[in-house]
């Protein structure tokens, strides 16, 4: 059904009128022109197209956009608005991506992590990072870059 | 390393407008033909030109100081962006940060056959080391006249050279400035290793905050006002026909339809109602007969293989050598078709302006892509241009692209700008698989308990390193088909071609499992039954190199204690990898818990760079040793995205450590490649010495333990 639907995207308010049926990947890649998401599955099996929701990792290629009107949605380029996060400043310093078609999934849903658990154990980020597909095999240094954003931002992300 | 907070950003404006103001007051100078044919690529491939002499192809100098590097090589994650700079930056004695990577387009840059075959140090890098040496020397001559001095007496640091005996100064930047300067110098020495301060030292990678902060563009992030996507009508398998279509339905939702013949797109300004409408697209296909399915493949190959050829010179007399022999040990190693399943899908963002056709798509090859697209549209060459941008992950699967041929048509057909995405079921569909293979290995032991003949033969895989490289008086092999194409029709179900390191990975697999079990056969510790057959003096040493970090103690397998070993070659890099695994005898279940690389691939350009490539291939290996295997029915391939197709997760995770050789007697080689060969064998291997069961299919999944147990 075509409606408007509003949200905050990044911190700015901002509606869409579309189809409410539509995933919110597309609408923020196409109709918002936001392309730090990508698409690598549609169907919420590799974790590349992963935004924040409501401080929740979501799987934007397999969320209505419906489902965001009224919450706050933040992408990678919402993150760091005001200078590098502790996250992404560890992923650089520790080259934790090659490709780096997966690391904007990749550090969204470690920021998550970090929201609801600040110390993790690195078995625990291992465990939340599983499902995010990673096919150049940085999969190391992802978990060396987590540890250590997590131990930079205490205090909070 | 520096904190990530001192790198500098400095996007190129890559507009034709921006590209000239950059390359304008350029410097032009030329060097001799003779010493650049040196650095050719290999002539096994056709349609080869060779790297320009022309000095200016490869770096321009900006009057603001800034350095623009031209490589057609692509950055698909292996890191040449950052590999490229340092040497140009040491070789030009400018600072890192001031040089802006130029990559992958068919306008700007030299051409380039591809970026595969982990060619880009070896047989790329001595060429643009050369110009920029080149450049450097007639800077300093252009220096020695701006300021009266002696060019032998210069000194030269970050773009500013420095006469020490006056302390006079002039910058690159103020040399070349509004200046055409043509000249030629005569072997100019590259600088000698030893002196490197930039290159052979880790670098920052240049594409970090580009990748970390969403602002890299791929393909698909090229996004053109009007621009539609398009999805296509693709058969349900390879060899289906299409009979009939009615596209009335995707019309009716507001979807544009391009159809010319079987090749029917529907297109959209939205890409998931471009989707949508190809859901309403009615297409019926005539099915080919049922051929081999992934069960039936490996006798099907055998039965439809061409025939074999030699692989390597033969050694010796097999005959003799089995007469010699006290046993005889005979295998049939087997492996499955692999995808490459890039997390980026093929995917390409057309757009003609002015008669004149530029495509950024995600491909290894740009420069076979433009042809294709001009062949494809009916373009001249010279009005088609190709941008490989950033691409993700290729590992040999995107050496062509058939969706930017796609895309160009579409754009032709629509007068619009066109973008086509594959979607992840055709990604897997359209794949050129690494081709599923039979090796089989035939050889003897003397009562000494030395190897004195091997008779091998492989079947699909390509026989590159299918010759052993172990002293065994009598060996030969012969290979029949390969992944490089010419095989006969119907031989593999669908495409095949090359998947990192081709050919290697079923060839060492083979090798190194049978080595294991001859080691096993005579109760010889694994590593020291290898180091009594090989004169090798590079592999011994990764081999040595491998066994010391590992803590490897010797002892007969299956030990119960789940360690393996094994080595290869990949053009001219030796790799020993060792591993350490626990099996679960009751589900099948691996646990790679540990493994140990070393890699001696000459001098390293950028060690921490040969480092990710290292653990990316280790990692990358636990696929296709323990669980990737493409499903299929005939031409029907039957997985289609990652719920059955499944990729190495963060669970799987080994503790990997990797040595590399410092060996400045060669020069540097590619490793985007050689530290995967190992992973099939060394878990095998692993795996038998853990259980006493031999694995002889890849993927070892956790049913074909349990079978094998």
């Amino acid at each position: 059904m075509e409606r408007t639907i509003a949200f905050t995207l990044n911190g700015k308010a901002t509606s869409v009128k579309t189809d409410d049926g539509r995933m919110l990947l597309w609408v923020l890649r196409s109709d918002l022109g936001l392309t730090g998401t990508k698409f690598g599955c549609g169907e919420a099996l590799c974790g590349a197209c992963t935004v924040i929701v409501d401080k929740q990792a979501v799987r934007s290629c397999s969320t209505p956009v419906a489902d965001v009107a009224g919450k706050n949605v933040m992408t990678i380029e919402g993150l760091g608005q005001n200078g590098l996060h502790a996250i992404q400043r560890a992923f650089a310093e520790h080259h934790a991506f090659q490709c780096g078609y997966c690391t904007s999934g990749m550090i969204l849903n470690a920021y998550a992590l970090l929201l609801k658990t600040p110390k993790p154990t690195r078995a625990q980020i291992a465990a939340h990072m599983e499902d995010n597909l990673c096919r150049c095999g940085a999969h190391v240094r992802i978990l060396d870059a987590v540890e250590q954003a997590a131990g930079a931002a205490r205090g909070g992300v | 390393m520096k904190p990530v907070d001192t790198v500098e950003s400095h996007p190129l404006d890559l507009s034709r407008r921006g590209f000239l103001a950059l390359a304008g007051p350029g410097l032009f100078i030329f060097f001799g033909v003779e010493r650049v044919s040196a650095y050719q690529e290999p002539a096994r491939l056709p349609q080869r030109q060779m790297y320009p002499s022309d000095f200016n192809a490869y770096l321009r100098i900006g009057a603001d100081g800034r350095v623009a590097c031209f490589a057609g090589k692509v950055e698909l994650g292996q890191g040449p962006a950052t590999a490229l700079a340092q040497l140009l930056a040491e070789e030009l004695d400018v600072a890192y940060d001031s040089v802006d990577m130029v990559l992958g387009d068919t306008d700007l840059c030299p051409y380039d056959m591809g970026t595969f075959g982990s060619m880009c140090i070896p047989l790329f890098s001595p060429a643009l080391r050369g110009a920029a040496a080149e450049a450097r020397a007639v800077l300093l001559e252009m220096a020695g006249e701006k300021l009266q001095a002696p060019a032998g007496r210069l000194e030269v640091k970050k773009g500013v050279v420095t006469d020490p005996s006056t302390g006079n100064r002039v910058t690159y930047a103020q040399l070349v400035e509004g200046k055409r300067i043509e000249r030629h110098l005569e072997k100019v020495p590259l600088k000698p290793v030893k002196d490197f301060t930039i290159a052979a030292h880790p670098a920052r990678r240049k594409d970090a905050l580009d990748k970390v902060t969403g602002k890299a563009k791929y393909a698909g992030d090229f996004q053109l006002p009007g621009m539609l996507h398009a999805r296509l009508v693709r058969p349900p398998a390879h060899g289906a026909k299409l009979k009939s279509a009615d596209t009335s339905a995707a019309e009716k939702i507001g979807a544009r339809v391009v159809r010319e013949g079987d090749f029917i797109a529907v297109l959209h300004e939205r890409p998931d109602l471009a989707d949508r409408a190809l859901g309403l697209v009615k297409a019926e296909f005539d099915r080919p007969a049922p051929g081999a399915d992934d069960k039936t493949i490996f006798d099907h190959l055998l039965k439809t293989a061409p025939p074999f050829q030699p692989a390597g010179r033969p050694t010796g007399d097999v005959a003799e050598g089995e007469k010699a022999s006290a046993a005889i040990v005979e295998r049939t190693y087997l492996n499955s078709y692999v995808s490459h399943a890039p997390m980026e899908t093929h995917t390409a963002t057309a757009n003609i302006e002015n008669g004149k056709v530029t495509v950024w798509a995600s491909t290894q090859a740009p420069f076979s892509v433009k042809p294709a697209v001009a062949q494809a549209i009916g373009f001249a060459p010279e009005n088609v241009r190709i941008i490989a941008p950033y691409v993700g992950g290729g590992f040999g699967g995107k050496s062509g692209a058939p969706q930017a041929v796609e895309a160009a048509r579409l754009a032709k057909a629509t007068g619009k700008a066109v973008q086509v995405m594959w979607n992840r079921a055709e990604e897997f569909f359209y794949d050129t698989f690494r081709p599923a293979a039979v090796a089989k290995i035939r050889s003897g032991l003397s009562s000494a308990g030395k190897i004195v003949f091997w008779d091998g033969m492989v079947v699909g895989a390509g026989e590159r390193e299918a010759y052993p490289f172990y002293d065994i008086p009598n060996k030969r092999t012969v290979s029949a088909g390969g992944w490089q194409g010419g095989n006969p029709p119907g031989m593999h179900p669908f495409a095949v071609g090359p998947w990192r390191a081709p050919s290697v990975n079923t060839n060492t697999f083979a090798r190194e499992s049978h080595i294991d079990t001859l080691a096993a056969k005579v109760g010889a510790d694994p590593l020291e039954f290898r180091l009594n057959h090989l004169s090798d003096a590079r592999l011994r040493r990764v081999l040595e190199a491998a066994a010391k970090q590992f803590g490897w103690k010797a002892g007969k397998a299956p030990s119960g204690r789940g360690v393996g070993v094994a080595c290869g070659v990949y053009s001219n890099a030796c790799v020993a990898t060792m591993a350490e695994v626990a099996v679960n005898k009751s589900s099948g279940h691996v646990q790679v818990k540990r493994i140990v690389s070393a890699l001696d691939v000459g001098w390293t350009v950028n060690p921490d760079g040969m480092r990710q490539q290292m653990e990316g291939a280790i990692t990358m290996g636990l696929g296709y040793a323990l669980a990737e295997e493409v499903h299929f029915n005939g031409g029907e391939v039957l997985d289609r995205n990652f719920d059955s197709y499944q990729l190495p997760r963060f669970s799987w995770l080994p503790k990997i450590e990797t040595v590399l050789i410092d060996n400045p007697e060669v020069a540097p080689l590619g490793g985007g490649e050689p530290p995967i060969i190992a992973m099939g064998a060394v878990l095998a291997n692993a795996i038998y010495d853990a259980t006493g069961a031999r694995v002889l299919q890849l993927p070892m999944t956790p049913e074909r333990i349990v079978a094998a147990l």
